[in-house]
């Protein structure tokens, strides 16, 4: 029992400082902040569902790919989906051109096709930045 | 498709759960990612696609219409890329 400097449950980091280090490189907060940046995926929004109506996880997972399955439909059906306060998806169809390779520079076409378009609304582009919506 | 209309779309083939659960379950998904990206962090849906943040320098822009320089402040805005599957769904048919 010496110094025991889990606050949370970091696993990997204490197993690394628990090797009898005879300076304590006291890292432990600084990995924590530099890799803060963590990434969000669909467990973590079944997990906040549930949370919030109390449906089971395995519900909730389901109405988490449902919500998302229907969004990729309609976007792939070509239908526009807006949703306020968020943002809205269109297809754009860009027609055939005349790219690069930017390794080679040998001209390669590329050919036509089409592409989603993401355009966040300013609630979404406010929230981000920090602010409450200016308009919307 | 606007809101609304996902939602009664999802609810009609939920039949065991209220219009307003499943609009609750909508905003609660649509809140979850916009905290997200406020927090900095990237939301990656497998297929469907990803939502990032991308930070824009502070710059001296111009108002267009009157050429006057303005200074535009450092501002992060967010991002969308296509998922694989998305993007293939969307051009399978176009040979």
């Amino acid at each position: 029992m010496s110094q025991n400097v889990s606050e949370k449950a970091l696993p990997a980091v204490e197993d690394l400082s628990r090797d009898e280090g005879a300076i304590s490189t006291n890292s432990t907060s600084t990995t924590r902040t530099a890799s803060a940046h963590h990434t969000v995926t669909r467990a973590d929004l079944a997990d906040a569902v549930h949370r919030r109506i109390g449906l089971s996880r395995a519900e909730s997972g389901e109405f988490v790919e449902a919500v998302l399955s229907e969004i990729f439909n309609a976007i792939v059906s070509g239908d526009d989906v807006k949703l306020s306060s968020f943002g809205s998806f269109h297809i754009r169809s860009k027609g055939e051109r005349v790219g690069r390779n930017p390794k080679t520079g040998a001209s390669a076409p590329i050919t036509a096709r089409r592409v989603v378009m993401f355009k966040a609304s300013n609630v979404l582009r406010a929230r981000i930045n920090g602010q409450r919506a200016i308009e919307d | 498709m606007i809101k609304s209309e996902l939602i009664q779309r999802i609810a009609a083939r939920n039949g065991h759960l209220y219009q307003r659960d499943v609009e609750t379950i909508v905003s609660t998904i649509l809140d979850e990612i916009t905290l997200a990206l406020a927090r900095g962090d990237r939301v990656e849906l497998r297929g469907f696609g990803a939502f990032s943040v991308k930070r824009r320098e502070a710059r001296t822009g111009r108002n267009p219409r009157t050429g006057e320089q303005v200074s535009v402040d450092e501002k992060s805005v967010p991002f969308f890329k296509t998922g694989k599957e998305m993007r293939e769904r969307l051009n399978e048919a176009h040979g």
